[in-house]
């Protein structure tokens, strides 16, 4: 392999170095530019589309939230962090926020043991696979907006279908609109709905992709299915669990669709007691108030919740990744000895950090350790 | 000259990529198809469990919209099969002037079509570009879009309203399309497909056959790709098709898509619950049909999509 993957030049090629110059003509030229600039096009469109379309509005968003700003009389004077002040001192805009946790929490986490559930059924060896893989995926395609309209029926506090049933086994129906819990149950139900068979099926992916070796040591070593399923399975699946967990996390806490029509007039209820903090943007921007500046503030100060829980993730996600499932516990006097040998030994070369878990996902490595020129 | 010295500097790397793929396809083959034993019923059981729980609210959509609004208002559920006079329903929802129903289908259609094209287009040359060629700052280029992915652009929606509404695009699908043709999650799916579909002895033959950058894009790079880029393709259509947070800021209910007809339908017939679901299942109706005929291309893209990334 080594030989293969040289990049050095061939020893005899060098004898061209002797040569005189030759001139190039116009074609060569052409081509040599082409070369150099042709990478730089074809990564342009993005760069460009994103620079404009994304990354400058959520910068300026900040510009926009120190100023005096309407929808109507657009820019005004500055204004310092006044905007911020008005929306921290608004009650609507903690409840919101409130809101939006408890959305987020009673979405994800059931979410994720739902999901996980059923890849692993789907993992063994059934029959019509595709079939069963197609049809948890069915609610995907359902629009979010279209969701949020049947859910609003099926949760409807009279006549609705989840009552209905409640009635029928005998309990009390639920006050699925003007409770604020139930509310959030409701909504919840929503995400659950369209992205539990989605990630289940991320989830069977990696589930697919656990060598079949560690599942034939485990049953000689006696572990039944279940002992199986939590000290293979799961351990194996880490890197994708965080994944997911990540992704849930940043869309979860953007939730407006699902809300918008839950009612008639889809401002998150009489106390808003279900009013998320995207919805409250965009009350503030284009309903009541009208005010791009307070709008902006609430954009931005939800921008930087997102990337704190963001890092959060990231950092327990690295803490869990490193610390192996089974590892034994070890002495860090011993970590320590242990890692000047190998340093010693490797002649003070750096190097990757070996994994601690034999299967990462494939991404990521491919993309970072490719060497330029 | 300069083409040779981009061929003795990947000649090595082309090598060591193949073997890598030989050596990967070898271990799949041996890994595969050891468990044999089929699950018993209880599998079956759950599994058709969560079939009726993903299909029942599109049944029970398809069921309102073929009662009348009397029943309606009287029982949970008016009846247990739906019939043919949910058409009555379509047809009201499509001749509405309030819905917009055709104009609605029509603006949906141009946006998820265009963005999708736009989207594969520029995903697959970025992903040429970012896998097989070599310029200075790739790596920390390729790091940049990767976080980008994890970047809320959502909430930059006041200032790019604020820009639409200096270009004059408030109310124009121009709007919708634009700020969607580029997508950093598609330029980090096709560089990691190209990564490994694409030889590099494949694009140093054309080059030594002397097409240009582009030709050995657009006739080398461009067809292994197909397969990632239909997939690609696919995911920004459904994406596009049901994207409502922007479209409705910026569109209104007077020029809609669908999404936000589904919210016209709602304005517009206040409680008659047996017209909303109607038109609520007839918006539904074209992605239905698609997923139809595409819903195991989705399925094994979702599946490719994670082990990938």
């Amino acid at each position: 392999m080594a030989t293969l993957t040289s990049t050095e030049p061939v020893p005899g090629l060098g004898a061209h170095r002797q040569r005189p110059p030759r001139r190039l003509g116009f074609s060569q030229k052409l081509s040599r530019w082409d070369v150099k600039v042709s990478p730089y096009l074809y990564i342009s469109p993005f760069f460009i589309l994103f620079g404009i379309t994304g990354l400058f509005p959520l910068v300026y968003t900040a510009v926009v939230s120190v100023h005096e700003w309407n929808l109507l009389g657009g820019q005004g004077e500055f204004v310092g962090l006044q905007n911020f002040d008005d929306v921290l001192a608004q009650a609507v805009f903690w409840k919101s926020l409130v809101n939006t946790f408890s959305i987020f929490l009673l979405s994800s986490l059931p979410q994720l043991v739902v999901a996980i559930t059923i890849a692993a059924l789907l993992d063994q060896n059934i029959r019509n696979a595709t079939f069963w893989r197609m049809g948890v995926l069915i609610p995907y395609v359902v629009a979010p907006i279209a969701v949020s309209l049947i859910f609003g029926r099926l949760f409807a506090d009279q006549y609705g279908v989840i009552n209905a049933m409640l009635e029928l086994i005998g309990l009390e129906p639920v006050r699925w609109h003007s409770d604020r819990l139930a509310s959030h149950f409701a909504i919840s139900t929503m995400v659950n709905f369209r992205w539990t068979g989605y990630n289940a099926l991320i989830f069977l992916a990696a589930m697919q992709a656990v060598p079949r070796d560690l599942y034939e040591a485990a049953t000689i070593d006696g572990a039944g299915r279940a002992r199986q399923f939590f000290s293979v399975t799961i351990p194996q699946i880490r890197a994708t669990i965080i994944f997911v967990v990540i992704t849930a996390s940043i869309g979860g806490l953007q939730i407006f669709d699902e809300v918008r029509l839950y009612d008639q007039t889809g401002l998150g209820g009489a106390d808003r007691q279900w009013m998320t903090t995207v919805l409250y943007m965009y009350d503030v921007a284009w309903g009541g108030q009208r005010d791009f500046g307070r709008a902006a503030a609430v954009a931005w100060m939800l921008f930087l919740l997102i990337v704190l829980i963001g890092l959060i993730n990231f950092l327990v996600a690295r803490r869990i990744a490193s610390s192996g499932p089974r590892a034994p516990r070890v002495k860090r006097s011993v970590t320590k000895r242990l890692l000047q040998e190998a340093k010693a030994a490797g002649a003070g070369r750096p190097g990757p950090r070996a994994p601690t878990s034999g299967h990462g996902p494939k991404h990521s490595s491919t993309t970072t350790d490719r060497r330029n020129s | 000259m300069s083409s040779v010295a981009v061929i003795a500097q990947t000649a090595g790397k082309g090598a060591a990529k193949s073997a890598a793929r030989r050596r990967r396809a070898a271990n799949d083959s041996h890994g595969a198809g050891s468990a044999v034993r089929r699950p018993g019923w209880v599998t079956y059981a759950v599994l058709g469990l969560v079939l009726v729980l993903s299909v029942f609210p599109l049944y029970y959509t398809l069921l309102l919209g073929s009662s009348d609004q009397v029943s309606i208002s009287q029982s949970a559920i008016p009846q247990w099969l739906p019939d043919l006079s949910i058409l009555e329903r379509f047809s009201e929802v499509m001749a509405s002037t309030q819905i917009n129903f055709w104009l609605a289908l029509a603006n949906s259609t141009i946006i998820a079509v265009t963005v999708s094209l736009a989207v594969v287009l520029f995903s697959t040359l970025a992903g040429f570009s970012f896998a097989k060629l070599n310029f200075k700052g790739r790596g920390p280029l390729l790091v940049f879009v990767i976080a980008t992915m994890a970047v809320p652009t959502q909430l930059g929606v006041i200032p790019m309203y604020i820009l639409m509404s200096d270009l004059g695009w408030v109310g124009k699908i121009e709007a919708v399309i634009v700020p969607s043709l580029v997508s950093a999650f598609g330029v980090f799916w096709m560089t990691q497909y190209l990564e490994e579909a694409l030889p590099y002895e494949l694009v140093e033959a054309a080059r030594v056959d002397g097409a240009s950058m582009f030709r050995t894009f657009w006739s080398i790079a461009l067809p292994a790709a197909r397969p990632a880029a239909a997939m690609l393709g696919l995911f920004t259509f459904v994406q596009q098709w049901t994207n409502f947070f922007w479209p409705a800021i910026v569109l209104g209910s007077q020029n809609p898509t669908l999404p936000i007809a589904v919210q016209n339908l709602r304005a517009g017939y206040h409680d008659d619950f047996s017209l909303i679901m109607g038109g609520v299942f007839l918006v539904t109706l074209p992605l239905l049909v698609i997923f139809a005929f595409v819903g195991r291309q989705l399925v094994a893209g979702i599946m490719q999509g994670a082990v990938k990334g």
